[in-house]
């Protein structure tokens, strides 16, 4: 399949998303606070936050469903939600929540899209093929979109999405009810779509998935608390992380959770990770201390960051460490 | 552009023929309503249950007590002893009149100071009190079985337009715009709320249809079942309840067209305002009662305070209901009916105006 054409002519230099200090608030309640943000062109970047951290908010403003109370953002080029209109046949947009109609079948849910974003007969007819190929809905053609699985649903979904050919693809949680092996392949689908020089912009709060982004911004709260690439982030993380291994987890939780050193304690199975301090000078031997000390058996070693760690650094003791929330 | 509206229309029709219930809708309701409005409310109101005090005993009497069966306006049921037993019987309700001949009938019938019979009516009920008051016109029997040949009446009453003075001749043109206005303000009100309410709008908002587009695509398919709808009740009206249609058929169907487009509006409007499809439930069938009562579609429109005659003037129905009529029974042209087609028309204008600028193309 040909490139978007619009691809070649665009700078591909400039950056896909540009926001300044983009703030929505609903009555009392600020839903995103000043964020920031660059995200560059043909990549995916992950919006990762937990439930009412802001990332559907920003998605919304970010293609004119909700204006913003303050902060400018330009969208491909597009100042919205002004130029919102020029915007719209050059993006794809998948809800959190299914939006294609249930009552439909997967054939007519595909056909209206098609018209409605205004692609010539001819076009649609390959683009409605090519997609239909590319996300294996060739056998549920006639089904109603209404009696699809999850993992069904969402492909259907995404090659709605992606029908007119969009340069930018806002993805708001697209796998939140979806089975591990059907998000493998949405995964796959979207690394194919981004090698055609697609941006995508997609929030989850799946660590997995998070990982998988070329960069990443962490939100909290409606702040943007931490951005960069996924090994970056790691790599910069504020703290020393250790891990501990033991049978009685909650002991070791105990003797640990008190040292003014520890950031946080979190518990990973039968292993804790703990943060500490980024100035503790040899952790894991202080950790092993404390726990000989408290006659708890366990294993000690310093370890290098997951992407948990960093998001526990840059979103769980933000008021206690303000040195952590700066992961650029 | 039009591919984008036709394709709206296309996916509205798709799901309303997939649902059953609103399809049924469609047809079920004017059915339902024009057999229910045509056979049960009737003002010619016959076989009253009555009971009949005859403390005379006379021939004449008899005479009369058999003229007012005659009539058929009331059914006699077992007479009673006396007034008392009459006016209990009345309370239980078991009879609605009661005719009390006093002992000195004849004596009474003969002179002209006191009226020679007493007639008891139920007063709960609507409509009895004036069916007796006609009751009351049958002339005294001057012999058993024979009646004066009193004088000409003072008054010659015609009735034009419905000389039998059938009551489905004035309810069903009028009931035309009842049923448009109960369906298509809440068919379009939930076509758009149902939208909002699954997540589909957020989806739409981000196309590049065009706000109008969108309504537009959403109001036709409901237009031509609006015209479907009327072609039903005149077709019943016409064969089972013998309703004329003295005006040009093509005036009707301008007139419909116009109306249904005002009641689109207001639906339109209605969607703007609510959040669920429960709300634009209640919020549409509050804007129909009102429709229903103050129209005059049941109660005449001169006699109304003018205060109901204000708020029936920001109704729609009001306007139609002048309109059909005129064209349906008066056999009026559309010049005739100018006067409500403009009312409609500014109600159209207006409802549009406020439809579009409060239908924004964002969540907000």
């Amino acid at each position: 399949m040909a490139a978007p054409a619009h691809v070649a002519t665009a700078s591909p230099n400039g950056a896909a998303i540009v926001a300044r200090g983009l703030t929505r608030r609903f009555g009392h309640v600020t839903a995103v606070d000043g964020v920031d943000l660059d995200i560059p062109r043909a990549e995916i970047y992950g919006f990762l936050g937990p439930n009412g951290s802001g990332k559907s908010t920003t998605i919304r403003m970010l293609c004119g469903l909700l204006q913003p109370t303050a902060g400018t953002v330009r969208v491909l080029g597009h100042e919205m939600p002004r130029e919102a209109e020029a915007l719209r046949p050059r993006l794809g947009y998948m809800t959190q929540k299914f939006s294609l109609w249930d009552d439909l079948t997967v054939a007519e849910n595909l056909q209206f899209m098609s018209q409605v974003f205004d692609l010539v007969p001819s076009r649609r007819r390959d683009r409605t093929a090519a997609v239909v190929e590319e996300f294996a809905l060739g056998k549920l053609l006639v089904q109603r979109a209404g009696t699809l699985s999850g993992g069904q649903r969402q492909r259907l979904a995404l090659a709605a999405a992606t029908l007119h050919e969009p340069e930018l693809l806002l993805l708001d949680e697209p796998t939140s009810a979806v089975d591990p092996q059907s998000r493998r392949d949405f995964w796959e689908s979207l690394f194919a779509l981004v090698a055609r020089g697609v941006t995508i912009l997609v929030s989850t709060h799946y660590m997995d998935e998070a990982e998988r982004c070329h960069r990443l911004a962490i939100l909290a709260d409606g702040r943007l608390v931490a951005e960069g690439a996924p090994k970056q982030l790691m790599r910069d993380i504020a703290a020393r992380v250790v891990e501990v291994e033991a049978d009685d987890t909650v002991a070791a939780r105990r003797a640990l959770v008190d040292d003014p050193a520890v950031l946080s304690v979190a518990q990973l199975g039968t292993r804790l990770h703990v943060l500490l301090r980024p100035d503790t000078v040899d952790p894991a031997t202080r950790c092993a201390d404390r726990l000989r000390d408290a006659d708890v058996p366990a294993q000690v070693a310093a370890v290098g960051a997951s992407l948990e760690d960093v998001f526990v650094a840059a979103t769980g003791f933000r008021r206690s460490s303000h040195g952590a929330a700066d992961g650029h | 552009m039009l591919q984008r509206v036709l394709a709206i229309m296309v996916k509205e029709v798709r799901q309303l023929s997939r649902d059953r219930l609103t399809f049924g809708m469609i047809v079920g309701i004017p059915l339902l309503q024009i057999l229910l409005f045509g056979y049960a409310i009737n003002y010619d109101v016959r076989d009253i249950r009555a009971a009949v005090v005859d403390e005379a005993r006379t021939s004449h009497s008899r005479a009369l007590v058999a003229a007012l069966a005659a009539s058929g306006v009331v059914e006699f049921v077992a007479p009673s002893a006396g007034v008392a037993d009459l006016r209990r019987r009345l309370a239980r309700g078991e009879i609605s009149v009661g005719v009390v001949i006093p002992a000195d009938f004849e004596r009474r019938r003969l002179g002209t100071e006191r009226a020679a019979v007493q007639i008891l009516v139920d007063g709960a009920e609507p409509m009895i009190d004036s069916v007796a008051r006609g009751l009351a016109q049958v002339p005294l029997p001057v012999r058993a079985g024979d009646y004066v040949r009193s004088r000409a009446p003072v008054f010659e009453l015609l009735t034009e337009y419905n000389p039998e003075r059938r009551t489905a001749v004035q309810v069903v043109p009028a009931l035309i715009g009842v049923i448009l206005n109960m369906t298509m303000v809440i068919f379009t009100a939930v076509a758009i709320v149902r939208e909002r309410e699954r997540g589909n709008l957020e989806l739409l908002i981000t196309t590049p249809i065009r706000s109008w587009e969108l309504m537009a695509g959403k109001l036709v398919p409901y237009v031509l079942i609006g015209l479907v709808q009327t072609t039903l009740i005149l077709a019943v009206g016409a064969w089972v309840f013998d309703v004329p249609i003295n005006g040009s058929l093509l005036d009707l169907y301008l007139a419909a067209l116009l109306f249904i487009a005002a009641t689109l509006t207001l639906g339109l409007v209605i969607s703007t305002l609510v959040r669920t499809q429960m709300q634009a439930f209640q919020l549409s069938f509050m804007t129909l009662l009102p429709s229903i009562l103050l129209s005059g579609f049941v109660f005449p429109f001169d006699g109304m305070p003018a205060v109901a005659q204000w708020i029936a003037q920001v109704l729609p129905l009001t306007h139609f209901v002048a309109m059909i009529r005129g064209i349906v029974l008066r056999g009026a042209s559309l010049a005739d009916v100018a006067g409500p087609a403009a009312k409609l028309g500014v109600f159209l204008s207006v409802g549009l105006a406020i439809a579009t600028l409060r239908f924004r193309k964002t969540l907000d």
